[in-house]
């Protein structure tokens, strides 16, 4: 996938990730190297900007996705293009000096914290590691900036409080201003609200999108909930078994979802409305083992419009409308079906 | 089968910092057949009710008031030795959030149900090796896998098997507490499926605990909107999500996001739910609410119904004709 346009921030081309795992005495023999594919030749970029959704079912990898950009994990192989610059060899110490530019929120905002530290100090040991607060006045001041720009006001409020005296909503805020008190311009957010009740998602959400418009941030955000990435991101990239199977702007994707799994996932997707009762069951049997991923296209087994090509040939991602790229041979039937009343 | 009617049930937890009223004067009825979602957010009560009906609490939990009726039987004055031979499992069951992780290891699934099935009842260990087959057959598992061990099982077959463990005892109740809280929503699905069709060739009636609207939308006659210890809206799926009339409702159905619906606005409830142990005078909704008012910090709105046959809720600004103004949450 190429662009020639430069509002691009970050580029993943062909990425891969495997995690070897123990080998048996025959695998050993045979010259075998048994390992999960967790990310299996994943390209796609993210604009200036922009929010991108990684979107999938549990174990698709697009956590080890979201580390890999931040090198969090080695690639196996593939390329990680960030700002023009291949980083995907970058020696610790310079990566180091390029986190202040890429930061990370985690799914769980009491694990990803010491909880003996206040939330100064919380907030302020990334300006610590990367020595850029001159003064204690000038960490401070920094401090509170991030505290306010995620809402936790007045600050003075919040500063020498202990995690634990906050709830999940106010912590996940803390987290999101440790991300932000760099001032970085890639942010990956991995399932930051699926913690959090309903009624408190949306207030981390209009801060994540405030921040994203306001200071042209570009947020890559991991979730499992098709719906929620729907109203909230500008582009979503679907995954299945290590490989991205359809990449569209939002609107693009609910309406015209090109590909059988993409289309499975949404109808899977429960209404709040009691006068639309239908429960899908989905595709037949379940995900299958990422150590020993399907040949040729790997839904083909529990796809409906799968032939013999799928069993054979993997699918590449083809942009089949502009800006809309879907990895599947049948694409044509798969859009048919969209006019179908869809079985249950 | 028999109708199980809850009256002015109260538990409170005695904890360090006082009495957290975590149900707090719930009352509702659940008739044979029928399926009621508690729906409600972290912390608003909706476990601990369950956990109360099956009288499974804590000790530091205390039943301080009320009435749980079963087929017009009183189980709250009945002693624990009976209660745990006549009531639990063998009427009322639960499968528990997160039961699936909570399948012994290192024995098979089969044998696990078949336990359950010799605990209760004097049968031979050949007949419930053969109920536990059939309930694993009618929770969609291939009875050849009675012998497989819970490694062997996917999440959604090991929920599946918890369910068919949960009915191990023929019980007229079944409480599902989050049952499909952990699942992708494929999975989700296969396991709503089985609990419906189960429901059905049984004649069992659910309490389903969540905190998806979606879940109770898809799943149940009735549902009860819990805040903060308190039912504050109750009535048939069709009036509660289609015609919210709480404000609180009103506001978890705007912020859930809706796949089919065009592309919308974030939306959210200000602020956090009350502290149990020091809740808010009047309505406890009051200060997240755009609509309150002096009278609704004063005073405590009744559960009443309200417009439509059976549909029932806690405000003031409610008109008795069911009329509210709108209230859009941002």
């Amino acid at each position: 996938m190429t662009t020639s346009t430069s509002d691009i921030l970050l580029e993943a081309r062909n990425l891969v990730k495997h995690f070897p795992l123990r080998r048996s005495l025959v695998q050993a023999l045979r010259g075998e190297r048994p390992a999960v594919r967790a990310v299996d030749g994943v390209s796609f970029f993210v604009r200036r900007g922009e929010i991108l959704g990684l979107v999938g079912e549990s174990g698709c990898g697009k956590t080890t996705t979201g580390r890999l950009l931040l090198r969090l994990e080695e690639p196996t192989s593939g390329e990680i293009i960030f700002d023009g610059q291949d980083i995907t060899r970058l020696p610790a110490k310079e990566m180091t000096r390029l986190r202040r530019r890429m930061q990370i929120v985690f799914q769980d905002p009491y694990d990803s914290m010491n909880p003996n530290l206040d939330i100064f100090s919380i907030v302020a040991e990334p300006l610590r590691i990367q020595g850029l607060a001159k003064s204690r006045e000038e960490m401070e001041e920094r401090v509170a900036r991030a505290l306010a720009d995620v809402e936790l006001v007045p600050v003075e409020e919040y500063m020498y409080r202990y995690p634990k005296e906050l709830s999940g909503g106010q912590r996940q805020r803390v987290a999101i201003a440790r991300a932000l008190v760099l001032e970085p311009d890639f942010v990956v957010a991995d399932e930051p609200v699926s913690m959090l009740d309903v009624s408190i998602r949306g207030g981390i959400l209009k801060i994540l999108q405030r921040l994203v418009r306001e200071r042209g941030l570009s947020l890559v955000f991991i979730t499992h909930d098709l719906a929620l990435a729907r109203h909230f991101c500008d582009r979503v990239a679907v995954m299945y078994l290590g490989q991205i199977v359809e990449q569209a702007t939002c609107d693009e994707l609910v309406h015209r979802p090109h590909h059988p799994y993409t289309q499975a996932l949404m109808q899977a997707v429960l209404s709040t409305d009691p006068r639309r009762k239908r429960i899908y069951t989905g595709l037949k049997g379940e995900i299958p083992n990422p150590a020993n991923p399907p040949s040729g296209c790997r839904l083909h087994p529990r796809c409906p419009l799968a032939t013999e090509r799928c069993r054979t040939e993997v699918p590449p991602l083809v942009e089949h409308a502009p800006g809309h790229w879907a990895a599947c041979h049948h694409v044509e039937q798969a859009l048919a079906r969209l006019n179908q009343p869809a079985a249950g | 089968m028999a109708e199980l009617a809850v009256q002015n049930l109260k538990m409170y937890y005695r904890t360090r910092k006082g009495q957290v009223r975590a149900v707090d004067g719930v009352s509702f009825t659940l008739e044979p057949g029928r399926a009621l979602g508690i729906v409600g957010e972290s912390g608003c009560g909706k476990s601990s009710l369950g956990l109360t009906l099956l009288r499974l609490l804590p000790p530091n939990a205390e039943v301080v008031g009320g009435s749980i009726r079963l087929g017009g039987q009183e189980l709250l004055n009945m002693d624990d030795e009976t209660f745990r031979k006549d009531v639990r499992w063998t009427k009322i069951a639960m499968v528990f959030q997160g039961a699936m992780n909570a399948l012994n290891p290192v024995l098979t699934v089969g044998s696990q149900i078949a336990e359950a099935i010799l605990a209760h009842e004097k049968v031979s260990k050949e007949e419930a090796e053969r109920r536990a087959k059939g309930l694993l057959e009618m929770v969609g598992i291939n009875p050849a896998r009675y012998n497989h061990y819970p490694h062997e099982f996917s999440g959604g077959m090991k929920q599946r098997a918890v369910i068919a463990m949960a009915l191990a005892c023929n019980p007229q109740v079944i409480i599902a507490d989050e049952p499909t809280t952990a699942l992708d929503v494929m999975v989700q699905a296969q396991v709503l499926k089985a609990i419906a069709e189960l429901r059905e060739r049984l004649n069992l009636s659910m309490i389903l605990v969540s905190h998806d609207l979606s879940v109770i939308a898809q799943t149940c006659d009735d549902v009860a909107v819990m805040y903060a210890g308190k039912i504050v809206e109750y009535g048939p799926v069709e009036e509660v999500f289609v015609r919210p009339l709480h404000p609180y409702t009103q506001g978890l159905l705007q912020a859930f996001p809706d796949i089919a619906a065009e592309r919308a606005p974030i939306v959210s409830i200000p602020g956090t739910p009350p502290n149990l142990a020091d809740p808010p005078s009047g309505c406890r909704f009051n200060p997240r609410c755009p609509l309150a008012t002096e009278e609704c910090r004063r005073l405590e709105p009744e559960l009443a119904e309200k417009g439509a046959a059976r549909h029932r809720v806690a405000c003031h600004m409610v008109s008795p004709g069911g009329e509210v103004p709108e209230v859009r949450f941002a």
